[in-house]
């Protein structure tokens, strides 16, 4: 018998207004695996990634999480599974009237001043493993670069161990090397703390360093899927074209 | 041909009355759930005293200058205004009872309401339409926390609690502002401007104050965070929340204030 997947998107769908974001979206996520997303702007991508998140009510469709349906789940059990995600925003997100060691330990305390020696302990170790020093504790976001927001916005996605790490376009916004120190580090991550992690991108090297598998969304469906070594010869006309940057004849 | 014609007219011309109309309300009706889900959550734990006592640092104490020197000014131009008026029909006498019973019951409240909306709603509507168009309010919720408890509560209840207190401070220098105007210029007994002050004055006035300070704050607020909480669309989707934050707010109090004084003393 089949391992319970630990994320399983089965039919879903979401319309804003007219506008059919997406049509029909099944989709499927091993524990400890790590899938990238790829689709193009205006794909959908985001609004997947919200609908599983519950930041957005999918208008059909079931979403579940190691087995249990979060769409049919009252408040609170939606609650105790939200507390296994964590996410990186694609600006960082991070809090700007908060120091790094208290956006790092946001989650901890719910945005209290609780327990301040231990807290600052506890973002030191995460910072740590985002490869940042002591030094940045007591800064404020505005203080950092982007490439360092990002880094701070991934010691506060980890500091609570979420069992599934949602990563939105990590890599947009930093040149080659920062960006490639990024995808090192959700490699590391998904390693060192057997999480399972969701990339969604439009960086195929991104998608090629970080994943294992690959689904891509087109208008609002999931097209294709496979895993990232197949992605060049995969027999499909819209991920052959995406993967290589070529425009449609159309456009 | 031409029916049709007019037929087309006629409906584009009451779709454009229909869709704001119909958009105004439901608009209303957004606010209100937001309202009721903000009170709902702000009294259940987890609290958060700590952002309580900012935001009412914020919204009360640093209102205190900017509505401090409105009272001021605004009780001394009332008291000249009641003096020259009142001289028409021999009334100058009436300047103390009349600068008490205006400042008090309409034009501390109002006055003060106004200010703080202007300082206050435009604030929150800005720092709360950022966090939402940076996408920190959904950032928030993944990190376990509510963000109407965390951001909104806190904003709703410090105004609610703050404008009472900075009504009490615009009324008495409102009356101030009149005092010294009289004395100074207009050639009133100190002692007798104020025991009829006094005498004019009754606890309903107060109350009625009080109760209208509350009701502004609540509105000041939640225009403020209802706006900032709906942002979207970037710099320019901040920009038209903030002006949509003071301008439902002006109007909310000026509209608030009609019901309230018609209910109390009509």
């Amino acid at each position: 018998m089949a391992e319970t997947p630990k994320l399983a998107l089965d039919h879903v769908a979401k319309r804003f207004g007219s506008n059919q974001v997406l049509r029909d979206v099944t989709l499927s996520v091993a524990p400890g695996e790590s899938l990238a997303i790829i689709g193009g702007s205006g794909s959908g991508k985001s609004v997947m990634l919200k609908c599983i998140l519950g930041l957005v009510e999918p208008d059909a469709g079931t979403i579940r999480v190691d087995g249990e349906d979060m769409t049919a789940m009252r408040a609170a059990d939606r609650e105790r599974i939200r507390t296994k995600f964590g996410m990186l925003f694609q600006g960082g997100a991070l809090f700007d009237s908060l120091p790094v060691w208290r956006n790092v330990t946001f989650s901890l305390t719910q945005g209290r001043m609780l327990r301040k020696r231990e807290m600052r302990d506890i973002a030191r170790e995460n910072l740590e493993r985002v490869n940042l020093g002591g030094d940045v504790l007591d800064l404020y976001p505005a203080e950092l670069s982007g490439g360092m927001q990002k880094r701070v916005a991934l010691a506060r996605a980890i500091a609570p161990r979420p069992e599934i790490i949602f990563f939105d376009e990590p890599t947009t916004g930093l040149d080659p090397i920062r960006a490639s120190v990024i995808n090192d580090l959700i490699v590391e991550l998904v390693e060192d703390l057997g999480v399972t992690a969701v990339t969604i991108t439009h960086d195929m090297k991104s998608a090629r360093r970080v994943a294992h598998r690959v689904a891509m969304l087109y208008e609002g469906e999931i097209i294709w899927t496979g895993p990232v070594d197949t992605l060049e010869d995969c027999g499909n006309p819209h991920v052959e074209r995406f993967v290589k940057g070529v425009a449609q004849p159309a456009e | 041909m031409s029916e049709s014609g007019t037929q087309n007219t006629v409906v584009t011309a009451l779709a454009a009355i229909g869709r704001p109309v119909v958009n105004g309300f439901a608009g209303v009706g957004s606010a209100a759930i937001f309202a009721g889900r903000t009170i709902r959550r702000g009294l259940t734990p987890p609290y958060y005293p700590t952002r309580l006592i900012e935001q009412f640092f914020q919204i009360g104490w640093l209102s205190i200058p900017v509505v401090a020197l409105t009272a001021i000014f605004t009780g001394a131009a009332l008291a000249q205004q009641i003096y020259t008026g009142g001289s028409r029909f021999n009334a100058q006498s009436t300047v103390p009872a009349v600068v008490v019973i205006g400042m008090v019951r309409e034009l501390g409240p109002v006055l003060t309401g106004l200010m703080v909306a202007g300082r206050v709603s435009s604030a929150m509507a800005a720092e709360l339409g950022t966090m939402r168009v940076t996408e920190q309010i959904d950032a928030m919720r993944t990190l376990r926390t509510d963000p109407y408890r965390y951001l909104i509560a806190p904003r709703l209840f410090a105004a609610i609690i703050a404008m009472p207190l900075l009504v009490c401070l615009a009324n008495i220098l409102g009356i101030f502002g009149g005092y010294l105007l009289s004395t100074a210029k207009l050639g009133f007994n100190p002692a007798n401007y104020l025991s009829m002050t006094a005498d004019i004055l009754e606890a309903d006035d107060i109350v009625m104050s009080l109760v209208k300070a509350a009701v502004f704050g609540f509105f000041i607020a939640l225009s403020g965070c209802y706006a900032g909480l709906s942002a979207s669309g970037g710099a320019a989707g901040v920009g038209r929340a903030t002006t949509n934050a003071v301008v439902a707010a002006f109007v909310t109090i000026l509209a608030a204030n009609l019901v309230l004084t018609v209910a109390a003393f009509g």
